[in-house]
């Protein structure tokens, strides 16, 4: 298997680099009839679910403040707890390395890689390596990963990117995973069984078995955690397969790349969140892998255990009052699965491994404002605040969106990396500016106000049912009301009002 | 009690008949109702398309205009939620930039005795029979900022329930958004209108010939698509169903 660090040629990796703004991407996705219907089947399946799991705790509310709580205590104290947990991750046997961003980790990760003198590794499950871009990353210095989570494999196999943060396929139904497993497991390792089929039980198996051999076989593995324990510095690892736990119990070294938000200060506080996510993600009582390790362990697991503590935009959103609530999150999905927008666009407009309304409100504060992706995140929601209704820590993704297309429109300080700078206004929303200034003079002065809407009144068998330019967004799917003939406030004056055409005074502005 | 109207910018230019229709129905309850001329815009469409700057004189104009009411009402639960919700933010931000000033005073006070207005009739005026009869098939839905910000639960079906010869029908999905979301719809139209589709297609199935919330907007994205669709469903605003009795029926 020398050199061949892609199966498919070169470093052909799926990347979310260069994609463009959302609108245009999801104008895509939703005319895709079967994707759309692969992810209204999924997430509705899921979303009656979880209501049920969180309606069985009468003390679900509480539970959820109290998660809010945790985080937001531990976040304004990251520096002390982050601490506690180096020291005590490193009294365990443990080594800790600090990546500041993307590239450091990467590079970090491929020299304690190299190091091993090993070309390969295997993969839990991790959103973190997903966000950095890792797998390329090693694949240009010659090291194969291989994802051994079931929908990871099937996004690694079919050379796509994951759209969903618990289940990365849910864009797949069976009959392309069928597909995907016989035309690419061979070039990854043990074929698929000869005629398979697309029933689950035969899907899963071949999967083990190509997986099996991975595990006895491959001596490095990668993986994120759910949550870092700063008391003892223990790491948690919550799945469902057991896949996860075969990576972290049977290789020699052991390199976890975890972004640093996800520390909590104690035991007590874990067992808060214990119980939020699987409830909320899985509709579980519980997962049934709950993987925890503390550094190493004489004659059991991994000889060597690396943690690589991930900033890559986080102490800088950390610096962000209104949108630092983002970090809370404990990437359980609720959000995407009850999202309207999501459900439509599917995860990959979103152009990130964080889709759905997490994604609009967390990927442009790791990235900052940077393109034009990134500025239109935070108009991909109708704010209809189902988001919000569902998340564990009571993140309000509504009310940061808003926070964030503020930034998007009127430009104004933010952090990066470390120093606060003025950013200016979106350039593509300067005629939008406009128009909101001269509303908004419009609507602070009544007396124009009531003179527009005359002057349209009396035009009104003129207008067109079909508007020109920025209008037919509007126009192409849906009509437009009709003018009437009276306004309200006109009607009220003349029915209401005294001589002077008002009960109250009007203003002469 | 002296109560004001705010009628809202968008009933004012394009649903008058909404405005009309909540001045009847309160005035057939006996409360005198007033409409300030000053009223304008809450700021809604600025503030959450990111114009918080915009939204400010807006919210000063509104506590002005109702600054001598002891309750307003309004039929528009998105607008009163912008209220609600958000003017105690601008006047927090505006203070955290230095120009507090008399903020938090107007937001506060705009707050307090502000009532969408199932609220007001069930909260406030604690009456779900407002003697009201409409002989037709209706549907109803639930807005997002009705349901999820104001919480406003049962009241709206409340006060349908005892509207005389009506027939209510659910929706499939009733919870889920209609896809508006304002500013959403003209930036995200792929989305907005796959949304809508979904929910006008829910609505008709009901085989109800019409379809009512508390919010004009809404229904403004949603019956420009059932019309599209050539829907039999119309839309119609609460109050103008509350306000019809067997004299002036729709
Ligand atoms: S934002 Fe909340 S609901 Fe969404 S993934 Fe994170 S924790 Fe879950």
């Amino acid at each position: 298997m020398s050199g061949a660090v892609s199966p498919t040629g070169g470093s052909a990796h799926a990347t979310y680099l260069g994609m463009p703004a959302f609108p245009r991407a999801a104008a895509v996705s939703t005319r895709d009839s079967g994707l759309r219907a692969n992810l209204r089947r999924a997430t509705h399946t899921i979303r009656a679910k979880r209501a049920a799991a969180v309606a069985e705790l009468d003390d679900w509310e509480r539970l959820r403040a109290a998660g809010a709580a945790i985080k937001d205590r531990t976040l304004r104290h990251l520096d002390h707890y982050l601490v506690r947990l180096e020291e005590n991750v490193t009294r365990a046997g443990g080594t800790v390395h600090w990546a500041a961003d993307a590239a450091e980790a990467n590079r970090i990760v491929t020299e304690l890689v190299r190091a091993t003198g090993e070309r390969e590794v295997v993969k839990v499950k991790s959103m973190v390596t997903q966000e950095i871009g890792l797998n390329a990353a090693l694949s240009e210095a010659g090291i194969r990963a291989y994802e051994t989570d079931l929908a990871e494999l099937i996004v690694q196999l079919g050379d796509d990117l994951p759209s969903h943060i618990l289940v990365p396929a849910i864009h797949r139904n069976r009959g392309e995973i069928r597909d995907i497993f016989r035309d690419r497991m061979a070039q990854w390792g043990r074929p698929a069984p000869e005629g398979l089929t697309d029933r689950p039980a035969d899907l899963a198996e071949a999967a083990r078995l190509h997986l099996r051999e991975k595990f006895l076989s491959i001596n490095v593995a990668i993986s994120g955690a759910n949550f870092m324990v700063a008391e003892t510095g223990t790491l948690v690892v919550v799945e469902s397969e057991g896949n996860g736990r075969m990576c972290l119990t049977l290789p020699e070294t052991l390199i976890s790349v975890v972004g640093i938000e996800k520390t909590v200060p104690t035991w007590q506080d874990l067992e808060v969140f214990l119980q939020l996510l699987p409830r909320s993600s899985t509709a579980e009582r519980m997962n049934p892998y709950t993987s925890m390790w503390t550094g190493t362990t004489a004659e059991d697991g991994p000889r060597a255990f690396h943690l690589v503590l991930l900033d890559n935009g986080r102490t800088d959103t950390l610096a962000d009052r209104t949108g630092r609530q983002a970090l809370r999150c404990i990437r359980c999905s609720a959000c995407l699965n009850v999202c309207p927008v999501y459900e439509r666009a599917g995860g990959h407009a979103y152009g990130s491994p964080y889709p759905g309304p997490i994604g609009a409100i967390l990927t442009p504060q790791l990235r900052g404002l940077t393109s034009a992706l990134e500025e239109s995140l935070p108009f991909a929601s109708s704010l209809c605040g189902a988001c919000y209704e569902v998340c564990p820590v009571a993140i309000d993704i509504p009310e940061v969106l808003v926070h964030l297309r503020e930034r998007v429109v009127e430009g104004g300080e933010v952090t990066v990396r470390g120093t606060r700078t003025v950013i200016k206004p979106a350039k593509r929303h300067a005629a939008e500016r406009a128009l909101m200034r001269t509303a908004g003079w419009v609507l602070d002065h009544p007396a124009a106000l009531r003179h527009g809407q005359r002057l349209a009144a009396r035009t009104r068998r003129f207008h067109p049912r079909r508007l020109p330019g920025p209008g037919r967004a509007w126009t192409d799917t849906r009509e437009l009301p009709r003018m009437p003939a009276e306004s309200f406030r006109d009607w009220w004056a003349r029915t209401r009002g005294g001589p002077a055409g008002t009960r109250s005074r009007e203003q002469a502005s | 009690m002296r109560v004001g109207l705010f009628v809202t910018c968008v009933n004012d230019t394009l649903y008058p008949r909404t405005g009309q229709a909540v001045v009847t129905l309160l005035e057939r309850l006996g409360v005198q109702v007033d409409f300030p001329m000053t009223q304008s815009c809450c700021g809604q469409p600025q503030f959450n398309t990111g114009y918080r700057h915009q939204a400010e004189p807006l919210m000063r104009r509104y506590a002005t205009a109702f600054q001598d009411f002891d309750h307003v009402v309004t039929p528009s639960a998105s607008c009163t939620a912008m209220i609600r919700d958000n003017y105690p933010r601008i006047a927090a931000k505006a203070a955290a930039e230095g120009r507090g000033g008399t903020m938090s005073e107007a937001a506060a006070g705009a707050v307090a005795k502000t009532y969408e207005l199932t609220e007001f009739l069930v909260d406030v005026l604690g009456v779900t029979d407002v003697g009201a009869y409409f002989p037709h098939t209706v549907t109803y839905h639930p807005t997002c900022h009705g349901l999820r910000v104001l919480g406003l639960g049962d009241r709206p079906l409340r006060l349908l329930e005892k509207v005389r010869g009506i027939e209510l029908r659910k929706p499939a999905g009733a919870e889920e958004c209609c896809g508006f979301g304002g500013t959403f719809a003209v930036k995200n139209p792929a989305v907005s209108a796959a949304m809508g589709a979904d929910k006008a297609r829910a609505l008709t199935e009901t085989g109800a010939t019409a379809v009512c919330a508390v919010d004009n907007s809404c229904l403004l994205h949603i019956g420009g698509t059932l019309a599209r669709d050539g829907s039999a469903v119309r839309p119609v605003h609460i109050a103008e169903i509350l306000a019809c009795t067997e004299g002036s029926a729709l």
